[in-house]
């Protein structure tokens, strides 16, 4: 049995190919405008790298913001319930899973099983999400990899007040004229970005274990002001965070 | 399952919370709200349960606010509508 599951986000589009439940091939592409184009392309991508052919795949599954452009797909189905059966997949000890893609943040408390028993998601502000991320480091005229690991050698604590995506960047802009270190600046940040997400968990309720997935799980500085928040030592991640949505909408066949 | 529909932003956090365990998709919410905030789905697990409709779940705080005037209020006709107590609000 073959599966592919497409998780088509707001920036990228992610395929995973599934044999009787094991992974064999995974791919990535930028969204862009296309997203019909898109589909089509991660997953003769993904196909490609397997060596299978269309024909081969018994099941497609559809998720993320754009699963609706994906028009072959066999069956559809939201972020949410996509993340949970990635993540218990994944890792099976997890209870709550934090999604932050780059438009949105998603807190899912899920069951053992893979279904979901609580979730919210953050509709409307980007300040919680990757694009913020995003948006900061270039304020800062610094590598988004670069500006995770900066905030961890930080040494100071300082408050950003802004809430708002536009006015944190010229908070930041001011923090930057007053001489202040980019290091503290970048934690500052990480922390802002982080508070918005745990009060978005706290909604739905910590149970620990506590994952983290989405393309901001590869960055230390986001997870450690996380931790902080949360006040807990361990998160856990999966070693490629950014697939799990598609991972999950993989092993939803029929 | 309790689906927490809606968004934080500066000025708060306004989520309307959707106990997906307890609704039974009578739909009488539907026909209780003025503004038409909601909807029935079929979610992931195959079940007929209420939800909010998507254009609304960004601007939650305008789409109710003719049912909270600032003077205060007693009983939201969601709220009320709703006989197996599914819906409550954030705000």
């Amino acid at each position: 049995m073959i599966s592919a599951g497409i998780d088509l986000g707001a920036k990228t589009t992610k395929v995973v190919i599934l044999a009787d439940n094991k992974i064999v091939s995974q791919c990535l592409e930028l969204t862009g405008i296309d997203q019909a184009q898109t589909a089509e392309k991660a997953l003769s991508n993904a196909l490609e790298k397997a060596n299978l052919s269309r024909d081969a795949v018994n099941f497609i599954v559809a998720t993320g913001v754009g699963r609706n452009a994906v028009s072959f797909a066999n069956k559809e189905i939201s972020d949410v319930a996509a993340d949970a059966r990635g993540i218990i997949y994944l890792l099976p000890d997890a209870r709550t899973v934090i999604d932050i893609g780059a438009e949105e943040g998603r807190a899912i408390k899920c069951f053992a099983d893979g279904r979901v028993q609580d979730f919210a998601i953050n509709e409307k502000c980007a300040a919680g999400a990757g694009t913020f991320v995003e948006t900061m480091a270039r304020a800062l005229e610094v590598d988004v990899e670069e500006f995770g690991k900066m905030s961890l050698r930080s040494t100071n604590t300082i408050a950003m007040n802004a809430q708002c995506t536009v006015f944190a960047e010229s908070e930041v802009v001011s923090l930057v004229h007053a001489k202040t270190a980019k290091e503290d600046i970048s934690k500052a940040i990480h922390d802002a970005i982080a508070s918005r997400i745990i009060s978005m968990v706290r909604r739905v309720g910590v149970e620990e274990k506590i994952a983290v997935i989405g393309g901001v799980a590869k960055n230390p500085g986001f997870i450690d002001s996380l931790k902080r928040g949360l006040e807990i030592n361990e998160i856990l991640i999966p070693d490629e965070p950014e697939f799990t949505g598609a991972l999950g909408a993989a092993l939803t066949k029929a | 399952m309790r689906a927490h529909y809606g968004y934080k932003d500066g000025s708060g956090e306004y989520f309307i919370v959707l106990d997906t365990d307890q609704c039974n998709a009578c739909k009488e919410c539907i026909i209780a709200c003025p503004a038409g905030v909601f909807e029935i789905i079929v979610d992931d697990y195959d079940e007929e349960v209420a939800a909010v409709v998507e254009e609304h779940r960004n601007k939650l705080k305008y789409s109710c606010a003719p049912c909270k005037p600032t003077s205060g209020y007693n009983e939201l006709p969601c709220v009320k509508a709703c006989i197996p107590v599914a819906i409550s609000h954030s705000w």
